[in-house]
């Protein structure tokens, strides 16, 4: 069931936030439907293709969005001993591969693309590590199963840790997605683009690759937020991908782009609230006696 | 300033015999251009009787003066460059129209030709260097312009651009076929004020005295086109900083404006409404209470996004600070018009114009900031211009005159136009030969000036922060390459 939504409803979830950020300041916006049919006309584009790329530039979007779906995989259907922690290198094999395609065009502005997509989705990782390896050390399990798990807890140190996780996962969401204040998803200036930057070579199949990978992701991160809240029912679920919705148009239409130079202290925001989940963590272990 | 026989002070439009022209040898010349408070609208030049004679023409804008002056120059000259940086692209351009050599000049690059091999880019051996080259086909439908990047990292060392890509020859053609639809076209956001421009120069040399009340709709016309401008352009560096409810907040109220600028004229950008003698639409009792609407529900919108934008401390700490060029900067490179005015320089070209009581707005800081917060004061101001013209108007004659008029330029006569725009001066000079045909048109835009002042504000600035450097600065592609 989720794993069909995540695999399935990605585009509605961006037509969703499209919607809601045009209705914010009052315009009629796009068809809610309009991501699925850019997509399809993207898929029955011909490419084009620079002659100073190589292979590697052709086969990464299809490897990207290999790795997105895989993740997808392990994330709802299978649970096992450490899925977290191939959930995390699958896509970031897929990145990688995104970010040696941007260098393979040999374009000055691909090549900038790259390098701050690395500088700042890199500070995702040890935050999402040290979250979910201290609900895992907190409950003994040792998978995703950890973050179902949370909320059977009672306890109100749980909950504490709980909002700050989800928090945490909500702030990797607009840096993974390239959303505002990370990045405009709308803007047309190249120099200021993260993710849009890196894909400009992109057309046809490949870019419509891209665009469904990038929005799987957002979906999957929204999956685990989910599973935090409300793992036992199904319309929970859904209510919970509205609010995130809902959420990243506000903040998309009332505020502004932080500067290019503020989005590391952005992150730093995120792995601090990530030590403090696991400062919580420890202290609810030992409960509040130092061993 | 002292005037002396060699330097003629005019007016604004004022019809000048070109043999009271007065000539300075080049020394005297040299000084006189060089202190600091003489600030340059024009220098060009021109080949007269087989000699090479410098135009040049200056304001004395403390006491609301134009002056005009002239010298002879062999095939070259020492370059004023080094002496008034200012002067740096007026001789840029001399050399490559005429081919009069500025000694000395620094960096003699042409202004408009695309000359790729002869004439590089600025280049760095630094390891730690790297150039992004941005255009001249962009990734947004704008205008065609090379900008070259020298970064180290995020952070802009240098920025060379490249413009011309838009040259249509508007001066030549407004020589051989002078027309209004022509001057309308020079550059499609300027449209009223170039075109205010054209008319006031032609009518001038054609001895044409136009009513008070054309005078008035043509003011209010100006004023309208400088709201709708500064109105989208708060929109676009809200749009550029992603601040998405003011970009279409702001994007929806100039409509207003140009909407109405659509009743009057025909056009949203006022295409139509001028014409060689008066203007082509009156403003009735109607019209006066649709502008008068307008005004109110503009100026009330644009008060509540403005405060709620510049409120915002996201958007704040986008602005302050990006893009500084300070009042030294500013005065030394030439930046003229808004730009100027909001690293504090004060002088409006509205001063020499029919305006009552004109007061200079000024910001101080000169970062983006306050060249969108100045273009919030200008429009507040605009519209109590407007409010100020409309009922002068009640009080002038009922109708405009339909009479057509032809052009009948008096020969050997030169006038000078010069007409503050929303983004600053726009001075057009016309001289006749003796036939009465046009011999010489010079145009200068804004953009002429300020596009290195672009260039010097996103130095030691991020790269991610040109777009909004440059919305800030919002200057004309085909208003520089004419």
């Amino acid at each position: 069931m989720t794993f069909l939504t995540v695999l399935l409803l990605p585009f509605l979830f961006i037509g969703l936030i499209n919607k809601m950020k045009a209705v914010y300041v009052g315009k009629q916006g796009a068809p809610i439907l309009q991501p699925y049919y850019d997509f399809f006309k993207l898929i029955k584009k011909g490419e084009v293709l620079s002659d100073t790329s190589s292979f590697v530039f052709k086969i990464a979007p299809s490897i990207n969005l290999a790795c997105t779906i895989v993740a997808t995989i392990i994330l709802t259907l299978l649970n096992f001993n450490g899925d977290f922690i191939l959930f995390s290198y699958v896509l970031a094999l897929g990145k990688f591969f995104s970010v040696i395609a941007a260098m393979d065009t040999g374009s000055s502005f691909e090549g900038m693309g790259a390098s701050r997509e690395v500088s700042y989705t890199s500070l995702v990782e040890p935050a999402f590590f040290i979250i979910i390896g201290s609900v895992a050390a907190l409950s003994g399990i040792h998978s995703f199963r950890n973050l179902y798990a949370l909320i059977q807890t009672h306890n109100e140190i749980v909950i504490l840790i709980s909002l700050l996780a989800i928090f945490a996962l909500f702030m990797m969401i607009l840096i993974e997605g390239s959303r505002v204040p990370i990045d405009d998803p709308k803007t047309h200036l190249e120099l200021t683009m993260i993710h849009e930057v890196m894909v400009l070579d992109n057309s046809g199949v490949d870019l419509a690759f891209i665009h469904y990978a990038s929005a799987m992701k957002m979906l999957l991160f929204s999956t685990l937020i989910a599973n935090i809240i409300c793992p036992q029912f199904w319309w929970a679920y859904w209510l919970v991908l509205l609010v995130i919705a809902f959420l990243i148009a506000t903040i998309e239409s009332i505020g502004a782009r932080i500067r290019l130079t503020h989005i590391i202290e952005y992150t730093f925001v995120m792995i601090s609230v990530a030590l403090i989940v696991m400062s919580l963590v420890l202290l609810v272990m030992h409960g509040g006696h130092i061993a | 300033m002292d005037v002396n026989m060699n330097i003629l002070e005019f007016k604004n439009n004022q019809k000048i015999k070109r043999a009271d022209i007065p000539v300075m040898d080049f020394e005297s010349f040299s000084k006189k251009i060089l202190p600091y408070e003489v600030r340059v609208i024009n220098l060009f030049a021109k080949k007269e009787d087989g000699k090479n004679r410098l135009y040049c023409i200056f304001a004395d804008d403390k006491n609301k003066k134009l002056f005009l002056t002239t010298t002879y120059v062999g095939e070259s000259y020492p370059s004023l460059t080094s002496s008034k940086p200012c002067l740096h692209m007026f001789e840029r351009l001399i050399y490559e129209e005429t081919g009069i050599m500025p000694e000395g000049h620094p960096f003699l690059k042409p202004v408009r030709k695309q000359d790729g091999n002869t004439y590089k880019f600025l280049e760095s051996h630094d390891t730690q260097t790297h150039e992004v080259a941005v255009g001249p086909v962009h990734a947004g439908i704008i205008e065609p312009g090379h900008f070259r990047f020298l970064c180290n990292g995020e952070r802009v060392n240098h920025l060379e651009i490249q413009l011309g890509f838009q040259h249509r020859g508007v001066e030549d053609l407004l020589k051989k076929r002078p027309s209004i639809q022509l001057a309308e076209s020079i550059c499609g956001d300027e449209t009223i004020a170039q075109s205010l421009a054209y008319a006031r120069a032609m009518e001038s040399l054609s001895n044409i005295e136009i009513t008070q009340r054309e005078k008035l709709i043509r003011l209010i016309a100006l004023e309208m086109e400088r709201m709708a401008i500064h109105v989208g352009d708060i929109g676009a560096v809200a749009g550029d900083v992603a601040y998405s409810i003011g970009a279409n907040v702001l994007g929806v109220t100039r409509t207003l404006v140009i909407n109405t600028m659509l009743e009057l004229s025909g056009s949203r950008f006022g295409k139509g409404l001028m014409k060689f003698g008066g203007v082509n639409f009156d403003i009735d009792l109607t019209m006066r209470t649709k502008i008068l609407n307008m005004l109110e529900e503009v100026c009330d919108r644009t008060d509540k996004m403005v405060e709620a934008m510049f409120a915002h401390a996201t958007v704040i700490s986008r602005l302050e600070n990006t893009g500084f060029v300070g009042k030294k900067k500013a005065r030394e490179i030439g930046l003229v018009g808004m730009a100027a005015r909001a690293a504090g320089e004060e002088f409006d070209a509205r001063v020499f114009d029919d305006y009552e009581d004109f007061e200079i707005t000024t910001m101080k800081t000169g970062d983006v900031y306050a060249r969108t917060y100045l273009r919030y004061l200008e429009i507040k101001k605009s519209a109590k211009i407007i409010k100020n013209l409309l009922n002068k108007l009640e009080d002038t004659e009922t109708e405009i005159n339909n009479k057509r008029f032809s052009l009948n330029l008096e020969p050997d006569c030169f006038v000078f136009s010069i007409v503050e725009g929303w983004r600053g001066e726009v001075a057009h000079c016309v001289m006749t030969d003796k036939n009465s045909y046009i011999e010489t048109y010079k145009i200068k835009g804004a953009s002429f000036n300020n596009w290195f002042g672009l260039a010097l504000a996103v130095r030691n600035n991020q790269i991610s922060d040109f777009p909004v450097c440059n919305k800030s600065f919002n200057l004309s592609y085909c208003g520089f390459d004419l």
